[in-house]
Formats: structure tokens, sequence, C-alpha cells
């Protein structure tokens, strides 16, 4: 290990070569686990991936996955939050951070890598010095009012995604009235509605994830084009189009 | 105590120490310590030992990297003797992994917060006092600094985790940190009068119950907290 003191070792563009990094978030129950499941399922042919989980107790989103076999154990690492789902993700990305770097160590090759954190409340927002977008997943049995009461993860998340929605009819949950509040707060940034149920592929937040990583290949290639060995540093990483949504999210308190 | 030193012992420094309750997990479970005074007893041990001994390990290393700066190298084969005395006060294997594990995540921090050819030259699983110790010399700190920032450091962080597992008043709980102010400043000063000393006449006070409880913790099925 050499003197790193001149360059960031730890860029957060992804336009460097290492993995895209997506952070999914949201509270407990609206179905992280499952999401990250499908897309594991629906992606692991063609791009590369692993998952970090953020259990609050115990491993237990991790041994879920592993269950499911949806990747090889190898690509699944738990980490342990002490009792703070949100400082692992956003004030101390430490842990997190450690687990990503010896995934990318164990895997060269990586082109994805998602964390995915603990259960949380609604103001829990990824740092960007740990992951490059981020998806923030709710449902309709949370109740219809979420999105109108926004806070940080419905706001300012890449994509939100209102899960469950073949319960809204049972949960009383009028999806149109979430969609309506949802785009007040998001600044014309997207909103999936999903049905893991209905549809366990989870298509539109699967072709999300393959447009932003294109456009995450694409930068690459742009700046390889242009000779940039390294210089972009942290808030950088983002495709043309995502950085205007970010302006008005405050720091970490 | 300048800002440098305040930012390296603020417990907001993103070196992953709010993962790891120094074995207060461990022996809330056990049943050892249930309230205000069972915490004060425990950080008391706590700091008479693996305390003690972090904080000459973290005095030992910051002379180590002022003298190595001012002879103008990186002693690469120093740090390695150094972290391998920690080690050997280190017997559970539970805790040897958690404090490498603390020991990298502090490093990622220092390094970008306070370049300095001794963390550039140390190894990237040093031990935590090792880390601690060489970090406070980049911040320009004296050893007594770093003993008095890992002693407050090897008592804070299992009250801030007490906090969180039994739900404790926490002004009660700083209440105790602040009756604990002493010990800990006596720890410091007994730890920094070892600090250029030979290595291998470091205190080695050891706490075989926070040992056990270590590698119980490694195996229990429901644990919050990583040590």
């Amino acid at each position: 290990m050499g003197a790193n003191h001149d360059h960031d070792p730890y860029d957060a563009s992804p336009a460097h070569g290492r993995a895209l990094r997506l952070g999914i978030g949201g509270p407990v129950g609206s179905g992280k686990t499952a999401l990250t499941a499908a897309l594991c399922r629906a992606l692991r042919e063609e791009v590369d991936l692993a998952v970090v989980t953020n259990d609050i107790y115990t491993t237990e989103d991790a041994d879920f996955l592993r269950r499911e076999a949806v990747l090889a154990d190898d690509r699944i690492t738990a980490v342990r939050t002490g009792a703070c789902p949100h400082t692992a993700i956003r004030d101390d990305i430490s842990a997190n951070l450690d687990a990503v770097e010896a995934l990318q160590e164990r895997h060269p090759g990586l082109e994805l890598i998602i964390v995915e954190s603990g259960g949380d409340n609604l103001t829990a927002l990824f740092s960007r010095g740990l992951a490059d977008r981020q998806i923030f997943v709710l449902d309709v049995a949370g109740g219809d009012d979420v999105p109108r009461k926004g806070g940080l993860g419905v706001a300012a998340a890449d994509l939100l995604v209102v899960n469950k929605t073949d319960l809204a009819p049972l949960v009383g949950s009028d999806l149109d009235l979430m969609a309506r509040d949802a785009a007040r707060v998001r600044d014309g940034r997207p909103v999936a509605f999903t049905s893991l149920r209905e549809r366990p592929g989870a298509p539109e937040v699967t072709a999300w994830v393959r447009r932003i990583l294109r456009e995450a290949a694409a930068e690459h290639a742009h700046d390889h084009g242009h000779g940039h060995g390294h210089g972009h540093g942290h808030g950088h990483g983002h495709g043309h189009g995502h950085e205007q949504g970010h302006e008005h999210v405050p720091a970490a308190s | 105590m300048d800002t440098a030193l305040l930012l390296l012992a603020d417990s907001r420094l993103p070196a992953g120490g709010h993962a790891h309750s120094g074995g207060l997990e461990p022996a809330v479970s056990a049943g050892a310590v249930r309230d205000v005074a069972g915490l004060a007893a425990f950080l008391r041990g706590r700091l008479a030992t693996s305390g003690l001994v972090a904080a000459s390990l973290a005095a030992a290393a910051c002379a180590h990297a002022a003298r190595d700066e001012a002879d103008g190298g990186a002693d690469g084969a120093g740090w390695v003797v150094l972290d391998a005395e920690a080690d050997a006060r280190t017997p559970s294997p539970a805790q040897r992994a958690a404090s490498r594990a603390q020991g990298r995540s502090l490093l990622r921090a220092a390094r970008s917060t306070w370049p300095h050819p001794a963390l550039a030259a140390l190894p990237g699983d040093a031990h935590h006092p090792v880390v601690l110790g060489a970090a406070t010399a980049a911040a320009r700190g004296t050893p007594r600094d770093a003993a008095s920032i890992t002693a407050y450091g090897a008592v804070t962080g299992p009250a801030s985790a007490a906090v969180r597992l039994l739900g404790l008043d926490p002004l009660s709980v700083h209440r105790a940190l602040a009756d604990l102010a002493r010990a800990v400043d006596a720890v410091a000063d007994e730890a920094a009068a070892h600090a250029t000393g030979p290595w291998r006449d470091l205190p080695a006070a050891s706490a075989p119950v926070l040992d056990l409880y270590a590698e119980l913790h490694i195996r229990a099925d429901l644990r919050l907290f990583e040590s």
C-alpha cells in the first residue's frame, strides 16, 4: 500500500472502472430485499454484480438472498450497523465501504454492487460517497399519504419505487394520488409502481437499472476519450440530467 | 487541545466506531450491565485494562510516527513490530478482528483528512490503537494526546452503545463519564510515560472476561454491534 494522499483513493465516481454502486433504501417491510432479489435474478446473466446487506439485528436479509440462491455466496456480504442503519449509509459509511472494497477485490470485474440499507425512516438517504445512485422503496400498505409527507428518501432518491400495488384496493390506497404527490416533491425524477407478486421480475426497475448502467459505461468511455486519468471527485459521477435534483438536499445533520 | 485533535477525538469522525460496542453488548446480553451504575463499573474495568493497553500502544505509535518523520523515512518494518505488540496483547481472535476492522476504517478517514508519511507507511490492516497513534501524529498531536484520545474513546464508545442498547438516560450516562474523567486522565498519563520506552515493556493488562465476551459475541445469533 503506497502513499495515496495526493489523490482520493475512494473516488465516488464509477467512471474510473469500478462497479456502479446502487443504494436501495426504504422503511421496514416495504420490499427492499425482495426487490434486491428480483434485480439479481433479472440481471445476473448480463451484469457482473454483488450485494451488501445492512441488517438491523441478524443476517436475515443476507441469509434470505443466499437461501434463494440469487447469487453465489461470495457475492453477498452482510454489514452490522450498531442499531443505527441510517448512520451506516450516510454519516459513517466505513463498514459499507470496507464491504464494497472487499467484494471488488474478490471480483475485480464487478459492474454493479447493490447496497441494501436496513429498514429505516423516511429521512434516510445514502451518502454520495457510498452510492452513485439510489432507489427508495415504499409500499402502498404503508399509507398513500407517505409521498405527500415527503422526506429526503421520497424526494431525492434517483428512483422512487411504490411497491405492492396489488394490495392497493385491499388497503384503500389511491395510486393516482401517490403518483401526483410524488411528482410534486420529486422534481421530475422517475417513480415506478411495482408488484413483485404480479410481476416478479420488477421490469420497471430492471429497465431503469439497465439504463443507469449504460449511462455509467458511456461516461466511462467519454472520460477515457478525453484522457482524464482522474480528478473527478465526489459528485461528478452522476449522469447528465441527474444533478439538478440533488441541489436542494441539505447536508446530513 | 487544538481543533485537529478535537476532530480526531470526536465520535462523529467517520471511522466506523458506531458499529462497535467495545464488549458492552455481550456484557448486556450476559446480564452484567443493566443500569448506569453497572455501566460505570464496566467502563472503569475496561479503562484500567484494555483502555490502558490501547492508550500505551497509541502513545508509542505517535512517538514512532514523529521520530520516523524527523528521520525523513517511512519505517514499514517498525510498524509491523508495533502491530505485533498489539497482537500479543489481544489474545481473543474476535477482538483482534474487531481492532483491525476499526483500524482499517480509521486509516481510511485519517489518510484522507491528515495526509502524513506514517499513515502512508502503515499496513492497511493495522490495529486500531496503532493507527490512532499515527493519526494523532499526523494531526500534530503528542504521544500524551494520542493516549488521551484513545483512553477517552475506550469509555465513550461503550457508553454510547449502552444508551442505544439499554435505553439509558443519556444525561445520567454523561454524568457517569464526567465522573470518570480523572481516571481517564490518569490512564493517559501512565500510558504516555511508556511512549518512548522499549515496546516490549508496554503495559499488558488483561481483561479475561472481555476476551470471553468478545468470543461469545461473535457466535451470537442476535447482535447489533460488530463487537
